[in-house]
């Protein structure tokens, strides 16, 4: 997993709430058996019109928000299917954060596994925010992991909230899974008082 | 017992503390899977991750894998799907084979929707942690097991160790008091929960469905309704097991047998939540004033009843909901305060692991029994799993389908989602037994009315939406 401290960037705005796994990555590009090039795909039916031609409408096309790492999205974002492929798709094409008022369950899980930071604002910070980037699209914000701060306009930060756990592993770039390994011993004890019970 | 007067618990209390293997502070918890159910589309990378590491699955006899996503229903040939699901679904077997996990394998007579077999085989039990890299395992809550979906590093994660890094949700209490009447089903039921509580109202959360509704649904009907409860964004549904549960239970496959029988029964009856327990959060809605619903939006919380008008959009005084519904109109090309009775679809389709099990298929079939499919109109009809098939081939249903002008296909996901090939095209109408009516969900441009299968037969019948209780 990739190390998380802290990320300035300018910002790619994408207002509508609940958007689903489906729309970040169709089902019809699941049938990959690795995790690579699914940027390509990231929101592939909002990208392009029915021609197939780049729908000029949707923000991922427009020129401000190019090499931007931070996504400010609406809020119950990443709700419905488990695929994991949805913060693949995302990191594949550059983004490092999501910044909502809320995301699904399975969605922030799947993100703090793969050292994609979901970001927790209050509505009223949301709202600033989108009003900022709405004004410059080259604002630029700052997630700092380690203060747990979001920093826009003229030094304006608010805080969100962020477990500890999680937090220790996206600084650490650590997967979570050597910590369940470290728990073997009392696995096997588990193991031992209910197997055949 | 020590304790005379334990304070009362939840079912979620108690399946959750069963399964704490370790708890560190600062640290969420690590718990025990009991079952875990893979499949081909979200388990590859998983596997990889093994492989890279030189790891083992830890338990290989509680893991359970099918093919099920990517699969074709015209016929079970691999040359019916492109080449990169074709590649996928032998991933799957090649991985099973090198990593020792059962596999009910495409020409298996055990194979279906994971969700449709992990229950006629008798994996799902009470009390169980179950866990399956795809978010309808909510269905196996029906058992009054804790069963959630979880994403492809997590499915590694319980391969490696048999274990998953959790932080226990809040528990809430959807109750459903008094008894629906005929045309009413338990679809109808979860698509008026999640029109109640909206497509994020059960975030955070694990709902518990409890009332004498929910106690009279047989276990197919009460699995539709934990099946949809991740549509409301709960990553959990829970009934609590009573004599429904194990009749349904008994004899098959894995579930216990003589002696075993009569202990698990001992055990299973402890796990349901004590009279007084606390819920965080409680809603409670009356089944005798349902009626069959439908949806008219673009996630399943936006439904209604079949009779009613399309909200208008002042009805809405949230303006993100409101921008929300308008998006969602505009998609379904549908103009708010429009009825949908009688509007026209191209599609049905009966299937997915919502609604896809033998009492589903017979409600579809006593529709169109002496009927016929509307002309013009395409109608799908996909068991959740080969022995569902075989049981309705028995039971003569398929010649119904057939005879009614329907297709009669092999098990599998299908047009739920879309990757095999089975799909909406864009701009059709679909009424659809499935549980996500999403943009673009059952096809690039196709549209979804998402509804039971007693609506979408007669809706099949008449070519247009279509209150079912016409036709009973």
């Amino acid at each position: 997993m990739e190390k998380f401290r802290k990320l300035t960037s300018h910002v790619v705005p994408l207002a509508e709430k609940d958007v689903d796994t489906d729309q970040i990555i169709p089902a019809r590009f699941l049938t990959v058996i690795d995790k690579l090039g699914l940027g390509e795909h990231l929101f592939e039916d909002w990208r392009n019109l029915a021609d197939g031609s780049p729908n000029p409408e949707f923000v991922l096309n427009r020129p401000e928000v190019q090499g931007a790492q931070i996504l400010l999205a609406g809020s119950n974002f990443g709700c419905g299917s488990s695929r994991e492929h949805a913060p693949w798709a995302l990191m594949d094409w550059g983004v490092r954060a999501v910044i909502s008022t809320s995301f699904a369950d399975i969605f922030r899980n799947n993100s703090l596994k793969n050292g994609l930071l979901p970001v927790i604002v209050e509505a009223e910070a949301h709202k600033e925010l989108f009003g900022i980037v709405a004004q410059d699209p080259q604002a630029e914000v700052t997630i700092d992991l380690v203060s747990q701060t979001v920093s826009f306009g003229n030094g304006h930060a608010v805080n969100f909230p962020m477990d500890p756990f999680a937090k220790l592993s996206l600084l650490e770039g650590v997967d979570q899974l050597g910590y369940l390994l470290s728990m073997e011993g009392k696995i096997a004890a588990y193991e031992a008082s209910h197997d055949g019970s | 017992m020590t304790d005379s007067n334990p304070s009362p618990r939840t079912m979620l209390s108690k399946i959750w503390s069963d399964h704490v293997v370790a708890q560190e502070p600062e640290s969420p918890a690590v718990l025990y899977i009991d079952l875990h159910l893979i499949h081909e589309v979200t388990s590859p990378q998983a596997f990889a991750g093994l492989r890279e590491a030189g790891r083992q699955v830890r338990r290989p006899d509680k893991t359970f894998a099918t093919m099920d996503h990517s699969t074709p229903t015209l016929a079970l040939d691999l040359n019916l799907v492109n080449k990169m699901a074709a590649a996928q679904v032998r991933q799957l077997a090649k991985n099973c084979k090198e990593f020792g996990v059962t596999l009910y394998d495409l020409q298996s007579d055990r194979r279906g929707i994971v969700h449709v077999i992990g229950a006629e085989l008798g994996l799902t039990q009470p009390g169980m942690l179950i866990v399956c890299g795809d978010s309808h395992t909510s269905t196996h809550g029906a058992f009054g097991a804790l069963a959630f979906g979880i994403g492809t590093s997590e499915v590694e994660h319980v391969l490696a160790t048999q274990c998953l890094l959790q932080t226990k949700q809040n528990s809430f209490e959807v109750r459903v008091e008094g008894k629906m009447d005929p045309g009413v089903t338990a679809k109808d039921i979860i698509l008026a929960v999640m029109a109640k509580i909206g497509v994020d109202g059960g975030n955070g959360h694990v709902i518990e469905y409890t009332g004498p509704a929910i106690r009279a649904l047989d276990m197919e009907q009460r699995m539709t309704i934990c099946n949809m409860t991740i549509e409301a964004g709960a990553r959990a549904g829970m009934i609590a097991p009573d004599d429904t549960t194990f009749e349904y239970l008994a004899g098959r496959e894995y579930a216990p047998s003589g002696k075993a029988w009569d202990a698990a029964i001992d055990h299973w009856r402890q796990v349901a939540t004590d009279e007084g327990a606390s819920f965080d959060r409680r809603v409670t809605l009356d089944a005798g004033e349902l009626e069959p619903m439908i949806t008219y939006g673009t996630n399943p919380s936006m439904g209604m009843p079949l009779g009613d008008r399309i909200p208008t959009l002042d009805q809405f005084s949230d303006v993100d909901q409101r921008q929300s519904v308008e998006k969602a109109l505009k998609y379904m090309d549908l103009e708010p305060g429009q009825s949908l009775l009688g509007h026209e679809i191209d599609v049905v389709f009966i299937g997915s692991c919502t609604n896809s099990r033998i009492t589903d298929l017979r409600l579809a079939a006593g529709i169109l029994d002496g009927r016929k499919v509307a002309e013009g109109l395409r109608m799908l009809v996909v068991p959740g799993s080969q022995s569902v098939k075989r049981q309705a081939e028995a039971e003569g249903l398929h010649e119904i389908f057939l005879k009614a002008g329907a297709e009669w296909r092999e098990a599998g996901c299908s047009m739920c989602l879309a990757m095999n090939g089975d799909e909406l095209e864009a701009g059709q109408y679909g009424v659809s037994t499935s549980n996500r009516n999403y943009e673009g969900r059952q096809g690039k441009g196709g549209r979804t009315f998402l509804a039971s299968p007693l609506t979408a037969a007669a809706s099949a019948v008449r070519g247009a939406i279509t209150d079912p209780r016409t036709l009973l």
